[in-house]
């Protein structure tokens, strides 16, 4: 586990759910061919609606059409990210993206067990929502030692939780790592 | 313990849980299907070994049913793997599309082939398998890795949810359906209301519905954010599932002394039909709200509204009427089409119910509830506005980011579909069927 992340976040509202992270139409493609997966990056977070995509102005996609990478790190949402479907693609687009970790003040359930378990991105939790003291472009920075997470453009910090249950998971890199650390497979 | 908390315990080998608790658990049945499946195996055969077998064949189902009759080669391609893996590993509960063990919509099928038993624990890689719950079973939504992990071990960890449960108080009126009580639960709780929660279904007004009901509220506990929806399996359960499996069940119930979360009421005669207003499905309203809302197309399928049950109220309103709107009937399996055309109301078998009144009839899938590649039938292309009996209305749910949907009641579905407005179905019901419970009969 990285315990510090470092670049520009992306700015996202409440109850984004899978099909807006990664729209159904394009879950049709190999997450193993090399090839085909950077689809899942190209078109990861394309469902949000133009004027709430890339907070607070919009309008700003997360990937550039004609990219297969983003360029930012961090994404910072609201409540309930990662409601609807439990398709696993949807961590996996994000990380496919080249982000390394979402920060919301909570999760849907499967989705965050899915980051988790796959070993995809890190899903903190803040205790704040931070929506509205971050915004799309800032150079922000998270301290996984310190539970902080600090917005280099403005200066200022903010508490993350601590992990919990899963930290051990998110440690080993995922429940298959964590299964074999622990002699049950 | 509750209901949930006992099934846990017992499929973790243990006497007692308490809710909160992390515990490993035997699993009884994993499900899969057509999009979900092939990178399950990728993860499966990156783990185990291109060699290794599954944990039990027995206990794997694989039922494609998301992106079937569709030209989309890389959607068809995934149903070549399931295909290929299922023969490789010898799984005797594969249903192969383009045979006659073609089934449809997983939720709707796993019932019908005896896969859904109280007592067991399912999982399945799909966010509605929560709808086996209304077996008295836990069964929720995984990832692919998380059944990945399964297919290899037939375990997995999960971690014991606390119980809210919603009772309804006396017998529902013969205009309101399942699917206006869950409407109504998830606009009460909202979206994350019972995140890592079970959902528990109560009361003689629960009591009384038929399994296709019951099953209609455990599928959109995920809605509510919830792990599982449960009810306590009796002799309607016993008898639904015994028809159709010999498989030795062991059913368990709550205890007297169980703890919960949250208890809510609700009286069942105060029941309205709801809508969930776009974009969301704890946006509720109730019809008469929202009448008159202009649509331009009405859907009546899925998981949630495309079982036999569904049709059978839909085509009570809609007999004799044309559509106003462009109307779109998909049944969930293949069985539920079978019955539409061997399903009888007031003469005429349902199917040429909807065939009179002009609606599109679509082959056994998911189709357009998630919307789908391009050609997928039914699917929302642009700004319609579109009334359905599906579970979700989040931003480009069925197709287009620019297009609305409400989700309301296939008795709602129905009379709007006739109409092309949001239309209250006590306005086309027959007049018994509008008189309220403790009304005349």
């Amino acid at each position: 586990m990285k315990k510090t992340i470092k670049g520009k976040a992306f700015v996202v509202g409440n109850d984004i759910d899978t099909d807006q992270i990664i729209p159904a139409e394009h879950l049709v493609y190999s997450l193993d061919d090399p090839e085909e997966r950077r689809f899942y990056g190209r078109y990861s977070l394309s469902g949000v609606p133009e004027k709430e995509s890339g907070l607070p102005h919009g309008g700003i996609p997360f990937t550039e059409p004609d990219k297969f990478k983003s360029e930012f790190k961090v994404i910072i949402g609201g409540k309930n990210f990662g409601c609807g479907s439990s398709r696993e693609h949807a961590p996996f687009s994000i990380q496919e993206a080249g982000a390394e970790a979402v920060v919301a003040t909570g999760y849907a359930r499967i989705f965050y067990r899915n980051a988790v378990d796959g070993g995809f991105i890190i899903p903190y939790e803040s205790h704040d929502d931070l929506v509205g003291n971050i915004s799309t472009g800032d150079e922000v920075e998270i301290d996984g030692e310190l539970n902080i997470i600090k917005n280099l453009t403005t200066g200022k910090s903010y508490p993350l939780k601590k992990l919990g249950d899963v930290i051990d998971i998110v440690e080993a890199g995922g429940i298959f790592k964590y299964a074999a650390k622990h002699g049950m497979i | 313990m509750t209901l949930t908390e006992k099934i846990l315990a017992r499929a973790a080998g243990r006497t007692h849980v308490n809710a909160g608790e992390t515990v490993w658990v035997n699993v009884d049945i994993l499900m899969t299907h057509d999009v979900c499946g092939p990178p399950t195996i990728g993860i499966f055969k990156r783990e185990f070994g291109e060699d290794a077998r599954v944990w039990d064949k027995n206990k794997v189902v694989i039922i494609p049913d998301h992106y079937i009759f569709t030209n989309d080669k890389y959607a068809n391609r995934n149903i070549d793997i399931l295909r290929a893996f299922a023969a490789d590993q010898d799984l005797p509960h594969y249903y192969d599309v383009g045979t006659e063990r073609y089934k449809g919509v997983c939720h709707v099928a796993m019932p019908e082939e005896g896969f859904t038993r109280p007592g067991d624990v399912l999982f399945g890689t799909d966010s509605h398998t929560c709808t086996a719950g209304a077996f008295g079973q836990f069964a929720t939504g995984i990832g692919n890795t998380d059944a990945g992990f399964i297919l290899g071990t037939g375990k997995l960890w999960v971690k014991v949810p606390e119980t809210m449960k919603f009772i309804f108080e006396g017998e529902i009126p013969p205009y309101i359906m399942a699917k206006d009580l869950i409407l109504q639960i998830i606009g009460d709780i909202g979206v994350d209301g019972a995140t890592y929660r079970a959902m528990e279904f109560a009361g003689d007004g629960v009591m009384r519905m038929d399994m296709e009901g019951r099953m209609t509220l455990t599928n959109m506990v995920i809605e509510g954010g919830g792990k599982n929806g449960v009810i306590e399996p009796d002799k309607v359960t016993f008898d639904y599932v015994r028809q159709r499996t010999d498989y030795d069940f062991t059913p368990l119930y709550n205890d007297p002394n169980a703890k919960y979360h949250s208890v809510r009421r609700y009286k069942s005669a105060d029941l309205q039909p709801m809508v969930a207003k776009p974009h969301s499905p704890d946006n509720k309203a109730t019809v008469t709200e929202v009448r008159g809302t202009r649509l331009t197309r009405a859907y009546i399928g899925s998981c949630t509204g495309g079982k036999i049950t569904d049709f059978e109220a839909a085509a009570k309103i809609i007999k004799g009427h044309q559509v106003g709107v462009e109307t779109y009937v998909v049944p969930a399996t293949t069985l539920v089409r079978e019955q539409l055309k061997t399903t009888y109301f007031d003469g005429e078998t349902l199917w040429n119910i909807f065939v009179q009144a002009g609606a599109h009839m679509g082959e056994a899938s998911c189709a357009a509830c998630l919307g789908g590649p391009s050609d997928t039938f039914g699917r929302l292309q642009s700004e319609e506005i579109c009334i359905s009996t599906t579970n979700r209305n989040f931003p480009g749910r069925m197709g287009s980011k620019k297009a609305q949907v409400y989700l309301a009641s296939p008795y709602t579905v129905a009379a709007s579909a006739i109409t092309g407005k949001i239309t209250d179905p006590r306005e086309y019901l027959p007049v018994e069927e509008n008189v309220s419970a403790g009304g005349a009969s």
